[in-house]
């Protein structure tokens, strides 16, 4: 693979027609960048789907089960105290502090399944020092592609000339 | 300041009212007046909330000194302005959340314009609402021992009291909020990031916006996370206030022991919380001029949320005098006269006109498009939930099954000053926040543009 070619467009729609045809000729689309999400870009680009959720269940099922042990063991063991008569094992009102326990951890885990799975934080990046990439997070949409291998790779610059880049620039590792 | 996106009447479309919103000026209109230096209308506002919040502090200080004697409680009526209070702000805090979440799980569009905002004052009011179960404890110095620690008494919090629920309810629910608001807002500090023309203002945006470059692949892990966080979100908020409901109806008192507390509440938060999202996008949207992006349809599909609302409460109330009736304990019977004809019937009857009757007023299309009248309406129905907070403490509380024990609260200045002092430390607060973080999100915007045919 050559070094990755990064297009700048000025729409979704321009942008979504580079990729169809960065696609069609032969070219690996590695990766979009734009100012809002785009609807079923990341399928177009066949991102592989997040396991955030699974990270989320573990941790407020593993949250909720500690805390849940946490109040049975200080209740039946650590400090047994017969408050009205009502069974040491109280378990039905100790099912609340579980729940908002385990909700917190699961947006916690959550949190940080998805920095980890996003490579952030990332202070800096190649891509910042490309001239005009800060509209990225603006009004510009960007597409990140690359040939598969040398000979191919003016016929890439072309293609995405010819979807109606403004501005086509080769980004170099660092 | 010059209006970047022209306000157009009639609007053209149903939630941008403006011809042409592109991403260009869309991104100006909301991030440029945060790089321009503040207008004096925000100093003075300022100054003047600084003013309160000092005098909050200087309440509660002199509250840790002197003690909860200050207050017009007594040994009768043992909850006050303090407790209503906290149940009136984490009902203001639970509508940020709630209707973020909400609204973004039943796909309503039209949440880009008042989520940001929304959520950042359910945060300012769950940190309010948190500190007031604290300043009422009668020696809050010990109030960590809510916290199960090892610790050399061999103690352990009870687990079975509304407190320790609350204690856990709040704490869970800050954080998660905090969380939800930031990950909605890593994108547009991105934007701040690299619209900053100052090294302050790149380094600290860049900071928090922790690398963003609006990647496809993070896109979409971050509307997983989003949407994952709110189908979390909306049961949370439901218990958080349902908790606050099981403060009382896990009690024994006439007034409070009943099953319908906990609906009732969260249904009552969800309003006081839509009634203060209108008075502050009044502001936002006119310290901003953000005409185009907070438009008059906007006001109307609160208004008619605050109507289905009111019609709820009503309800609630309802339900409430006919059980107490038809439940048949004397108790509950006596309550529910002294409640319309008692001490405090006066206040009784203002709830009632404030939170049931003049909302009815929203029946009517044009004041629902009528900015004035759906200010005064807020207004109402925020003192309204503040009466029903209080009311449901002191009615109970003064006539409850003893009546030789019958007492009335009454006011001292340092009430007024816990009541009053905090919503100047709310504006305080949340002056500074529209001032650092785009008070509108920019990302949902420009998708909402694009969705509407204005980009």
């Amino acid at each position: 693979m050559t070094a990755p070619l990064l297009a700048e467009y000025r729409d979704p729609e321009t942008l979504r027609r580079a990729l169809a045809r960065v696609k069609q000729d032969g070219h690996r689309a590695l990766d979009a960048f734009t100012p809002y999400p785009l609807e079923d870009l990341d399928q177009e680009l066949e991102i592989s789907p997040s396991r955030i959720r699974y990270a989320m269940l573990a941790g407020g099922l593993t949250a909720a089960a500690f805390a849940l042990g946490l109040q049975w063991y200080s209740a039946l063991i650590a400090y047994p105290l017969n408050s009205g008569g009502r069974p040491l094992n109280s378990w039905q009102v100790f099912l609340l502090v579980p729940f908002e326990v385990g909700v917190f951890a699961a947006a916690l885990c959550g949190v940080i399944a998805f920095l980890w799975s996003c490579g952030l934080p990332r202070l800096h990046h190649p891509l910042f020092e490309i001239g005009g990439f800060e509209r990225a997070t603006q009004d510009r949409f960007f597409l990140l592609a690359a040939a598969e291998h040398d000979e191919a790779a003016p016929g890439l610059r072309h293609v995405l000339e010819a979807a109606g880049a403004v501005v086509v620039t080769e980004v170099r590792p660092p | 300041m010059t209006s970047v996106l022209d306000p157009a009447l009639p609007a053209p479309r149903r939630w941008i009212a403006s011809e042409r919103a592109s991403d260009v000026e869309i991104t100006q209109a909301i991030a440029e007046p945060l790089f321009a230096p503040a207008g004096r209308m925000w100093w003075i506002a300022l100054l003047v909330s600084l003013a309160f919040a000092l005098w909050f502090m200087g309440s509660i200080g002199w509250l840790f000194y002197q003690g909860i004697g200050i207050w017009g409680i007594n040994s009768t009526t043992v909850w006050g302005v303090a407790i209503a209070n906290y149940v009136w702000w984490i009902g203001i805090g639970n509508a940020g959340t709630l209707i973020s979440a909400m609204l973004s799980l039943t796909r309503q569009q039209w949440r880009s314009s008042i989520n940001r905002f929304a959520e950042a004052m359910t945060l300012f009011a769950v940190a309010i609402a948190g500190i007031m179960p604290i300043i009422h404890l009668g020696r809050p110095i010990y109030a960590y021992w809510l916290a199960p620690y090892p610790n050399t008494m061999a103690l352990w919090p009870q687990w079975r009291s509304a407190l320790v629920w609350d204690f856990w309810a709040i704490i869970s629910y800050l954080l998660f909020s905090i969380l939800f608001w930031y990950v909605s807002l890593i994108p547009d500090l991105a934007t701040m990031r690299d619209r900053a023309r100052n090294r302050a203002g790149q380094l600290l945006y860049g900071v928090f916006a922790l690398g963003w470059r609006g990647s496809a692949r993070h896109w979409s892990r971050l509307q997983t996370l989003h949407t994952t966080m709110a189908a979390l979100g909306v049961p949370l908020v439901c218990s958080v206030h349902s908790i606050v409901g099981l403060d009382f109806a896990a009690s024994l008192m006439p007034g409070w022991q009943e099953s319908i507390f906990p609906p009732y509440f969260v249904v009552g938060a969800m309003y006081s919380g839509f009634a203060m999202v209108i008075v502050l996008a009044l502001a936002i949207r006119w310290g901003f001029e953000l005409q185009a992006i907070v438009t008059e349809n906007h006001f109307e599909v609160i208004g008619r949320i605050l109507l289905m609302a009111s019609i709820v409460m009503g309800y609630s109330y309802a339900t409430e005098w006919f059980m107490g009736w038809y439940g048949g304990e004397h108790s509950d019977r006596s309550l529910v006269g002294f409640e319309f004809s008692g001490s405090y019937a006066p206040l009784f009857w203002a709830l009632l006109i404030c939170n049931v009757a003049l909302p009815q007023a929203l029946w009517f299309p044009r004041v629902r498009r009528s900015l004035p009248a759906l200010f005064v309406i807020a207004i109402a129905i925020n003192i309204g939930m503040w009466l029903e907070r209080i009311l449901i403490i002191w009615n109970t509380l003064s006539h409850d099954y003893m009546p030789s024990l019958w007492r009335v609260f009454h006011f001292t200045f340092w009430d007024w000053s816990f009541l009053i002092a905090p919503l100047g430390f709310f504006a305080f607060l949340f002056l500074l926040f529209v001032r650092l973080v785009p008070a509108v999100s920019m990302f949902d915007m420009r998708q909402l543009a694009h969705r509407e045919g204005a980009a």
